[in-house]
């Protein structure tokens, strides 16, 4: 018998629990020589901006052990161009599309939001809060919990109500709580987490910083500690909010360790550069990994490391001899 | 269209040492049946739970029918990757990608080429100079390093090419000197019709400037560091101008890595041209 892998974000049903991770995955056309997109729980696009944007310098990556440093920034052709060329190829091969948006004001970002309002085929709308505030010294919205909530109430105000809103957190935060609770009370539908911390490494041969930008975004295996703790922490205070986990998941069991942390979808994200393969493979694995333990659904096993040390967890063979 | 690429775990069939490089043959039927010359493959490197996440980036030097079909890898050491591919042994595994990127556009009718290869750049020169000799073309090799040892495939290309250069800066085979200064003299020589050339940045960007300055097209094949080879990671990006004239920074990986020579601004690489579509301060809207 296989487990049930359907997930909810708020209202919107995703057939399994493995998205790509915002910025991983391309426009979707290049994964999809390598397996089908509709067969995702959702594509979770690299974040969109108004205008079309060239991005940082090169060097624009550097390998850490077991993690990646990049600084793209935000490379891409623009709203218009995405809802012309990208979405509705997505839609037409029936992918879940979630878009990610980003920007540097939260007039930008209600503007993204408008302007998608009117688009077929968007499953979910997510808000990359790791932007720089022009507004407010280039300090990054996820940083400020009333910032990020600002912009999570005016995104979520101009996106149609069936449309859930998903806010995308950093690690890079005295308390991530805060921010999740000030996300979820500006009307954020789900969280997602984490976006890469800030890193930098420095190319002792050339005795200068490895990356163009300086600094970047540090992410892999390295983070998933991070991601874990995240997840964790804000499971435990907001049991009800539905929570995408990320953060240098690259097989099945590393995404069995987020959902037991308490999220109820996982995004694949560096591991796709390494493997083309990832998300069907990781599925695939979490798959076997909750049928070996006996779940038949895996809603069961969201946030079930909370539960109290020697507590019980519910187990086929118990339900199998029962008389009931 | 060569058709899409394929990931496959491949058997490594032959290694062999190529004076300063490396050279690896591995079975690999689905990417040998689609290879054309100028393609290149990545490969994972470090075996399972690696901590290096990137893959590895190599044109092909070489596809051969064998065993269903392999191809041939060539690579200097220059880190923890490539020293650990080099530590691989015949009937080991290795994961590969390919065949990625964009080829050689080859000349519809027989020509004169010249094909440049900078140290391991001349690697994808003898696929492609089959593929022109098949089409009657003449080829005559510039092939170059900075010392004798590093010069690729020097014995193969007197045999294939109609003449062939060959320089080192510090003058141990051939001419001394760089392939950019005997180049206006091949080109004169052969009347050469076209140019091909790989090797790194700051060559192709010589070459290009000269074959813009004779008249002779040019197609280069650049080596830019990428992290995934399939174009999802957007860091191998080059500034290159379009066909309607605005540059634009485009995936080595996905766009290239072979580009006309003068669509590339070498000497904006590394930077972010301020006229580039959506650099910043632009008025791109």
């Amino acid at each position: 018998m296989t487990a049930d892998l359907r997930t909810y974000l708020a209202h919107v049903e995703l057939p399994n629990p493995v998205l790509t991770a915002s910025g991983c995955g391309g426009t979707g056309r290049e994964l999809a020589q390598f397996s089908d997109v509709h067969r995702l729980g959702a594509f979770v696009t690299r974040s969109i901006t108004m205008a079309p944007r060239a991005g940082r310098p090169t060097p624009r990556m550097a390998e850490t052990p077991s993690g990646l440093l990049n600084a793209v920034g935000l490379q891409g052709p623009g709203v218009e161009a995405f809802l012309e060329r990208e979405l509705p190829w997505l839609a037409e091969r029936g992918a879940r599309t979630v878009v990610s948006i980003g920007g540097g004001t939260v007039t930008e970002f209600t503007a993204l939001a408008r302007r998608l309002a009117g688009a077929d085929g968007i499953t979910a709308v997510e808000i990359n809060l790791s932007c720089p505030n022009v507004e407010d010294r280039g300090r990054v919205f996820a940083r400020d919990g009333a910032a990020a909530a600002e912009v999570v109430a005016s995104v979520r105000a101009a996106t149609p109500y069936e449309v859930p809103v998903i806010a995308k957190l950093s690690p890079d935060v005295a308390d991530v709580v805060a921010v999740a609770r000030a996300c979820v009370d500006g009307g954020a539908d789900a969280l997602a987490m984490i976006n890469t911390p800030v890193g930098m490494s420095i190319d002792v041969d050339t005795m200068r910083p490895s990356l163009a930008a300086g600094t970047g975004g540090l992410s892999g295996p390295a983070v998933r500690p991070l991601a874990v703790r995240c997840v964790w922490q804000v499971h435990a205070a907001l049991p009800g909010v539905p929570i995408i986990g990320m953060g240098g998941v690259s097989t099945g069991r590393d995404a069995l360790e987020l959902v037991l942390a308490g999220a109820c979808a996982v995004a694949v994200g560096t591991a796709l550069f390494h493997d083309p393969y990832a998300c069907p493979r990781v599925l695939r694995e979490l798959e076997e990994l909750l049928q070996e333990r006996g779940f038949d659904r895996l809603a069961d096993a969201v946030g079930l490391a909370h539960r109290p040390a020697g507590a019980q967890t519910r187990s086929r063979s118990d339900l199998e001899e029962s008389s009931l | 269209m060569a058709g899409s690429p394929v990931q496959v775990t491949g058997t490594v069939l032959t290694t062999r040492r190529v004076d300063a490089y490396h050279a690896l043959t591995v079975v690999a039927p689905g990417i040998a049946d689609r290879f054309r010359p100028g393609h290149f493959v990545t490969v994972a490197v470090g075996g399972r739970d690696s901590s290096l996440l990137t893959r590895r980036a190599f044109t092909i030097h070489d596809v051969k029918p064998d065993y269903g079909g392999t191809v041939e890898l060539v690579f200097g050491v220059r880190g923890p990757g490539t020293a650990w591919l080099a530590d691989l042994r015949a009937r080991d595994t290795l994961d590969l990608v390919g065949p990625l990127g964009r080829p050689f556009p080859l000349p519809r009718d027989p020509c004169t080429c010249v094909l440049v290869g900078d140290e391991h750049g001349a690697a994808p020169m003898f696929a492609l100079a089959d593929a022109l000799q098949q089409r009657g073309c003449r080829i005559d090799f510039v092939l170059g390093a900075p010392s004798a040892d590093r010069v690729f495939g020097a014995l193969r290309a007197r045999r294939m090419g109609e003449t062939t250069t060959l320089t080192t800066e510090d003058g141990s085979l051939g001419m001394r000197g760089k392939v950019t200064d005997v180049l206006p003299g091949v080109i004169a020589d052969a009347r050469a019709d076209a140019l091909y050339a790989c090797g790194p940045m700051e060559t192709l960007r010589g070459v290009t400037a000269i074959a813009v300055e004779l008249g002779v097209p040019v197609q280069v094949a650049v080596e830019e560091s990428m992290a995934c080879g399939i174009g999802v990671c957007m860091t191998c990006v080059v500034p290159v101008i379009g066909d309607d004239g605005v540059t634009r920074m485009v995936r080595a990986c996905t766009e290239g890595p072979v580009f006309r020579g003068e669509r590339v601004r070498f000497d904006d690489v590394g930077t972010i041209p301020f006229d580039a579509l959506g650099a910043p301060g632009g008025r791109h809207v």
